[in-house]
């Protein structure tokens, strides 16, 4: 078992919704980070989690910066930081939002220039700050506010556009399994230059299942094979211990989507592509962590 | 040192002296003159910054920010577009009450494309809580530059400044320089709310209605405290260098009955103009406004007012125009020219000196009939 830290540095107060998994994953990432370290969290439901001025249920310190703008204001930051000699670890907290949609741009730029920080995308497949909208993260047939029939695309496949920029390290991750988040983390951080981990973030309130459930959703979600947990270490792929089971043997897909009140009602020929989709992903990532591809 | 240069140049050379520690920015024209000069100097270490070349203006002003907020020198440089779409961080940098100066080359905004001066881009940015200066000339370029990083990081203004040049006329014109040795005219930064991680703090977390306005009122506070270190700095540049500034350059003004308000190099055109009018008889004078945030107290009492505007206020009127008629609590003679860059010599201001009409606007190449 990993020796997880004591300290704890999301305190007791935080604004989150019952079975938010965005402040658990927090939880984790800073005690993996610990406490040298600043966040930049662009608009996203952790702008609203840490709690109101003057309080703050964060015990390090947060920059606040405006939507489009984490991976650049991180950027300023790494560099003024690295300037001054010091290695102050800078983590971008952002949600599917910011990083997908309206921050894509800057979190492309940073990467390019080989920016030494982590970005975070904990993804809870919506604009959940703002309602439940749909996002470039929603998948395919999943109902939000504005996708009142379920939505029509599919999942923006971000991992693949972060590949493409050739980090030294990237790693998917999910609130359910906190070691392996952990691990993913501490990883990250002791290598230098752009890294990212892209944390699946079930959301009771967007997905509408009850906030009890909160770890067996996300644990549903890697059994079925809807969410891989893998890295990318300088390209190289390992598939993480919790997807290989799931991998070679996924459970059945409704299992997944019938908790979830945001999938009622889904067309059968839907949970079709969802079901291909699964299985291509796990074929392509079987083939590269094998180095066939 | 005694050089010719452009204003560009100037600007550069203000910021390799001044030593930021992280420069962010995007190139557009007519700005790219500062940029290319900054990566020179870091490139062969004649500046030992951080440059981070951003993917866009909006990413420059955010990377300023993040790097000011760790306490060190930031700057940037854009112009027109670039100004336009780096807005909404303009008003973050100063509601973080982060110390960034950014020199904006002054250029119209499309469309149509036009690269030319124009001050709409600078006035857009109007209420953001920015101190905003506009230069004339090659050697205030230069000046300004080096005076703004002192003003803005003085911990009685904590607020970021623009210095605002004309595209092309100044950014690209080659005028004789002197530069100086600023030695500790420019003293070390010392950011009182530094991100610390040893003292954790949440930087803009949400602020409800029962304190977001103590916020805001700050702002206006410092802007209003900026006015003394504007003047005390002014002086002791003067002291240190020589070259003497103030609020404005008031040129011939003492016994004019008519005065021209311009900023930019319409400003010092209008200096000619004025000698032109003094040879006819006219009691002419020229206030070069230079500070236009925060928005000196001018002495315009008793006179005749023509307002040369580059920038207009659709539905309302001439932006320098309607400053004056709102803070002077007179009717100046509204002018709108050098849109675009539209030329305007000094025979063109005399012109609008001897047509005045006060109380009534002109456009320059549009009113009929004048």
């Amino acid at each position: 078992m990993t020796e997880i830290p004591k300290e704890e540095y999301v305190l007791k107060g935080t604004t989150a919704c019952a079975g938010c998994s965005a402040s658990l994953s927090l939880r984790y990432v800073l005690k993996a980070a610990g406490p040298d370290t600043v966040l930049v969290i662009p608009a996203s439901c952790s702008s609203v989690i840490q709690g109101t001025y003057p309080n703050t249920a964060l015990h390090i310190p947060v920059y606040n910066i405006a939507f489009a703008a984490a991976a650049a204001c991180a950027s300023g930051m790494s560099n003024a930081f690295r300037e001054l000699g010091k290695k102050t670890n800078v983590i971008v907290y952002a949600g599917d939002g910011g990083t997908l949609d309206i921050g894509i741009q800057s979190m492309s730029g940073a990467f390019e220039r080989g920016t030494d920080f982590l970005y975070i995308c904990y993804d809870n497949e919506e604009y959940g700050n703002t309602g439940m909208q749909r996002s470039g993260a929603t998948p395919l047939g999943a109902r939000t506010t504005t996708t009142p029939a379920g939505k029509t695309e599919e999942k923006k496949d971000i991992d693949a556009i972060i590949a493409a920029h050739n980090p030294p390290y990237m790693a998917t991750a999910c609130s359910a399994f906190p070691q392996d988040l952990f691990k993913k983390v501490k990883k990250a951080l002791s290598i230098r230059g752009p890294t990212f981990i892209h944390i699946l973030s079930p959301c009771p309130s967007g997905w509408h299942y009850p906030p009890g459930k909160t770890i067996e959703i996300g644990r549903l979600a890697v059994k079925t094979g809807m969410w891989l947990l893998y890295e990318r270490e300088y390209g190289r792929v390992s598939i993480s211990s919790p997807s290989k089971a799931a991998m070679k043997n996924p459970a059945p897909l409704e299992e997944f989507l019938a908790p979830q009140r945001r999938f009622a009602g889904i067309d059968p020929k839907t949970v079709e592509i969802l079901k291909q989709r699964i299985a291509q992903n796990i074929k392509r990532l079987t083939k590269e962590e094998s180095g066939v591809c | 040192m005694l050089m010719v240069a452009t204003g560009n140049r100037a600007v550069a050379e203000a910021v390799r002296q001044a030593k930021p520690a992280v420069i962010a920015a995007y190139p557009i024209t007519p700005q790219t003159g500062i940029v290319e000069q900054i990566a020179e100097y870091v490139t062969h270490g004649d500046l030992l910054s951080r440059y981070i070349p951003v993917e866009s203006e909006h990413s420059a002003m955010a990377a300023c920010i993040g790097a000011s907020a760790t306490g060190v020198r930031t700057f940037t440089a854009t112009s027109s577009h670039g100004l336009l779409y780096m807005h909404e961080m303009t008003n973050w940098a100063a509601g973080a009450r982060l110390p960034i100066v950014m020199a904006n080359v002054n250029r119209a905004i499309g469309p149509g494309w036009n690269i030319w001066a124009e001050h709409t881009d600078a006035m857009q940015e109007r209420d953001t809580g920015w101190l905003q200066v506009y230069v004339s000339t090659v050697q205030e370029a230069y000046d300004a530059t080096l005076m703004t990083f002192r003003i803005s990081e003085h911990n009685d203004v904590l607020l970021p400044v623009m210095v605002n040049l004309d595209g092309f006329l100044l950014s690209h014109d080659m005028q004789p320089l002197e530069t100086v040795e600023p030695g500790d005219f420019i003293p070390p930064l010392h950011l009182p709310h530094a991100i610390d991680p040893t003292n954790p703090v949440a930087y803009g977390p949400l602020t409800g209605p029962d304190q977001y306005f103590r916020f805001r009122w700050d702002i206006e506070r410092s802007m209003r405290d900026s006015v003394s270190v504007i003047r005390q700095t002014q002086a002791e540049f003067a002291r240190r260098f020589g070259r003497t500034y103030g609020f404005t350059d008031d040129y011939r003004c003492d016994d004019a009955d008519v005065v021209v308000v311009a900023m930019g190099t319409l400003g010092k055109e209008a200096e000619v103009a004025v000698d032109t009018l003094r040879n006819e008889g006219v009691k002419a004078g020229s206030m070069r406004l230079r500070w236009f945030r925060p928005f000196p107290k001018l002495d315009l009492a008793g006179r005749e007012v023509v307002v040369i505007d580059r920038s207009y206020s659709f539905g309302f009127g001439g932006t320098l125009a309607t400053s004056i008629r709102t803070s002077c609590g007179i009717e100046p003679y509204s002018v709108i020219a050098g849109l675009g860059g539209q030329e305007v010599t000094y025979d063109d201001i005399a012109g609008f000196v001897r047509n005045r009409r006060i109380g009534g606007e002109f456009w320059f190449g549009v009113t009929p009939g004048v």
